[in-house]
């Protein structure tokens, strides 16, 4: 199935092609659904201008910080709670409640007790992205493997180098798992926390947009929105692999 | 033996953590750590609790919730469950349908906000758009995983014994496929509660996430963490069912088989 380069770029591209002239075609016949042209000109016109400073990066800078955050907050907790039964135990039930609750409803919470301001969107963010990284860590450190936990102890290895060499590592797998699913999570977070009480950012801009009804521009919104979508995915499977490299190598990825 | 008074000493544990976790938020806003008008004490917030599990209009409120999610997740979970297999199994439409799928999965649903409000509005159309939305590719993707994962030996034997196009989906692929398609259906099924929500807190289609707006702009601060507290709930339930369902669907299956054994 080894497709030669031409051939393989040929096959990735026609469906795109049909569907943009699918687009081109029905586009004239109502009011909500503007040309391709026209929205890749109000994308030129829209974002390749001051609002990209303005509006998208501080957005983006908002949801690596929140997802910072929560990635150590998550492993930080997690690590402890997986190491021990007796934590884990008592936690369980409570964490599987928080993780339960959909995320976005703790926005209206959380500008009630942090403003409106960026320490809202951040921690919106946040208590969005920790739970599937926090829980993710618990499994994966208790799930790490009890022969490699015993030479660990015959050779003295405790501590830091204990958790470096043997606990991080080995769960690495499951930390990187949560770590996707909280990066969906976290755009939806940063899309609706600007869209609810917000005077910048892309979820505001683009509910800006929708309400002065200038159509192509909101498409436009959509179609940066799932750009930022893509980048990030494709940037966060980079990372994996880096991360990975020995799990993937080892084949244990497919068993 | 030990199994079960391990069983009981985790449920006491559990039970502990759950009281401390009451306690903690009865006694924060009690001795002024935070203000009582953004976290009232936990005794206030449960009985808020309970006077609105009186009301009818809680019922109603979780009833358009769940009919969106419900209505979403089968419309999506049926439509990605045909194209999956089609693309599947029609040799060379997967290589074609590959750059535009991974292109579309990962465009977050919300993006879709402003159009779903300007074409729905505040209804059931908004709420599906986006649940739909979020929850076919959760199980799009696995359905072709799944379908990719068939037995090629198995596949020969079925086409060489003469067995219909139908009928090597409906005994062979369908079964092989059937693990991954329950994975699809858990995952969406908790994406798809998520999104209900959302759309019911940000464009105002009925239910719990519009109730939840409302409360908040209205100050009802208690009434707003009760109303949490029912989305959590509701959330374990919905994770509950579907890991019931996928176990009693897959209960031939050797994964299940040996989980109940041990």
């Amino acid at each position: 199935m080894t497709a030669s380069g031409p051939l393989k770029v040929l096959r990735a591209l026609a469906m795109p092609a049909l569907l943009v002239l699918a687009w081109w075609a029905v586009s004239g016949s109502t009011f909500y659904l503007p040309s391709p042209a026209a929205v890749a000109r109000a994308f030129a016109e829209t974002w390749l201008s001051e609002r990209l400073v303005d509006d998208v990066l501080p957005s983006a800078g908002r949801l690596l910080a929140g997802y910072a955050l929560a990635g150590l907050l998550g492993v930080g907790l997690g690590v402890p709670i997986g190491l021990s039964r007796r934590l884990r135990a008592t936690l369980e039930p409570v964490l599987e409640f928080f993780r339960a609750v959909p995320p976005p409803v703790l926005v209206p919470l959380i500008m009630l007790l942090a403003g409106i301001d960026t320490p809202m969107k951040v921690l919106v963010i946040v208590s969005g992205c920790v739970w599937p990284v926090l829980l993710n860590t618990v499994e994966g450190v208790r799930a790490l493997d009890g022969v490699l936990a015993d030479t660990c102890r015959m050779y003295g290895v405790r501590g830091v180098a204990r958790l470096r060499r043997f606990v991080l590592p080995g769960a690495a797998p499951q930390i990187m798992a949560g770590l996707r699913q909280a990066l969906s999570i976290g755009i939806i977070l940063m899309v609706i926390s600007e869209m609810f009480a917000s005077s910048s950012g892309l979820g505001f801009t683009i509910v800006l947009f929708q309400r002065q009804f200038q159509i192509a521009e909101m498409w436009s919104g959509i179609l940066l929105l799932g750009l930022l979508g893509l980048v990030l995915s494709l940037l966060f499977r980079r990372v994996e692999r880096w991360v990975l490299a020995w799990y993937y190598g080892s084949g244990a990825a497919r068993a | 033996m030990t199994r079960r008074d391990g069983w009981l000493s985790r449920l006491g544990y559990g039970a502990a953590g759950l009281g401390g976790l009451l306690l903690l938020i009865e006694a924060v806003p009690r001795l002024g750590l935070v203000d009582g008008r953004f976290l009232p004490p936990a005794s206030e917030i449960l009985a808020t609790l309970a006077t609105q599990l009186g009301t009818p209009e809680l019922w109603v409120a979780l009833g358009e919730t769940l009919r969106g999610w419900a209505i979403g997740l089968a419309l999506a979970f049926g439509a990605a469950v045909v194209l999956g297999v089609v693309i599947g199994i029609v040799p060379g439409l997967r290589a074609l349908t590959n750059s535009t799928v991974e292109f579309l999965r990962p465009i977050p649903s919300v993006a879709l906000v402003p159009l779903a409000t300007l074409l729905f509005g505040p209804s059931l159309g908004s709420t599906l758009m986006l649940v739909v939305y979020a929850a076919f590719w959760q199980v799009l993707i696995q359905v072709l995983y799944g379908v990719a994962a068939v037995d090629p030996v198995a596949f020969d034997t079925a086409r060489s014994y003469g067995l219909s196009a139908w009928s090597r989906v409906r005994h062979l692929v369908w079964p092989s496929a059937l693990p991954y398609v329950m994975t699809g259906l858990r995952l969406a099924a908790a994406v798809a509660f998520i999104l209900a929500v959302t759309a019911e807190l940000v464009i105002g289609s009925p239910g719990l996430g519009a109730e939840i707006q409302v409360a908040q702009s209205s100050g009802a601060v208690s009434s707003v963490y009760a109303l949490i507290v029912v989305a959590g709930l509701v959330g374990i339930a919905v994770n509950a069912a579907v890991r019931l369902l996928e176990r009693r669907v897959l209960a031939w299956h050797p994964a299940v088989r040996s989980e109940v054994a041990a």
